[in-house]
């Protein structure tokens, strides 16, 4: 499956358009981290344990959205988008979306 | 009183702890960003015409937590109104790490060049104002390289 964030494939053909596939994942930090970040809270700095929290979240969101993509016959997702919302305090939803395609001869 | 004397400790721990944490993460980004100068970014949609490319989905992510001190800083400012500059330089450190991060992974796989790059910046420390900010920074973009 290729995933580009531009609107076409370079140098290929898009053959079909398929719609709009989107993938979803909300995640919330537990109260270890919760703590951790208290205390980070103070004297500043990166937030590792966030930062990998909101990168599996991630993964998980383009996971599903190939999924969806290859429910429906794609062999692409073009023009991704990426969007985050704090829910509550302790969530935070990861949403991306994109445009599933039929591209001839995907290498 | 005795509430005052936390504040204080707080901010003056803040001051110094954040102050250090900041130079010291801006000389590392400037230091990568230099070493990083010969992969440019672009925020471009059209990528070049010329010739076949390998086309591949890169991000870069980080979160960063602001100190007690800039929050308070913040929270006086917020009664007169102006600039708040200790977010300002919070917010400019998160974007240049989440676009760093985002073409050191464009460049394990040999990317010539990173096209149509788009941040997003989110609060994730929820919708009270009581709490300091966390904030999260995100880049992405499309690595090309040339086959």
């Amino acid at each position: 499956m290729l995933i580009s964030n531009l609107e076409f494939m370079t140098g290929k053909k898009v053959t079909k358009h398929l719609g709009l596939v989107q993938g979803s994942s909300v995640r919330a930090k537990h109260a270890g981290r919760d703590i951790m970040s208290g205390i980070k809270n103070m004297f500043g700095g990166e937030l590792k344990a966030y930062t990998e929290l909101l990168q599996e979240s991630r993964e998980e969101a383009t996971e599903r959205m190939i999924e969806q993509a290859q429910a429906i016959g794609a062999n692409a997702v073009l023009n991704v988008r990426f969007s985050t919302s704090s829910i509550t305090a302790g969530a935070a939803e990861i949403y991306v979306y994109g445009t599933a395609v039929i591209i001839d001869n995907p290498a | 009183m005795e509430q005052l004397l936390y504040v204080a400790v707080f901010v003056t721990l803040g001051y110094f702890f954040g102050k250090r944490a900041e130079s010291k993460h801006f000389k590392s980004l400037i230091e990568r960003e230099q070493h990083l100068n010969a992969l440019p970014a672009m925020a471009s949609r059209m990528p070049p015409q010329d010739g076949q490319y390998d086309q591949v989905l890169v991000s870069g992510s980080v979160v960063i937590a602001n100190d007690y001190f800039k929050t308070f800083v913040a929270g006086l400012r917020n009664l007169f109104g102006g600039k708040i500059t200790t977010y300002e330089s919070l917010l400019d450190r998160a974007r240049r790490e989440a676009l760093l991060r985002m073409k050191e992974q464009a460049q394990q796989m040999n990317a010539d060049l990173v096209f149509n790059v788009k941040y997003e910046t989110a609060n994730i420390s929820g919708q009270t104002s009581k709490k300091p900010p966390i904030i999260e920074a995100h880049a992405y973009g499309t690595a090309l390289r040339k086959l």
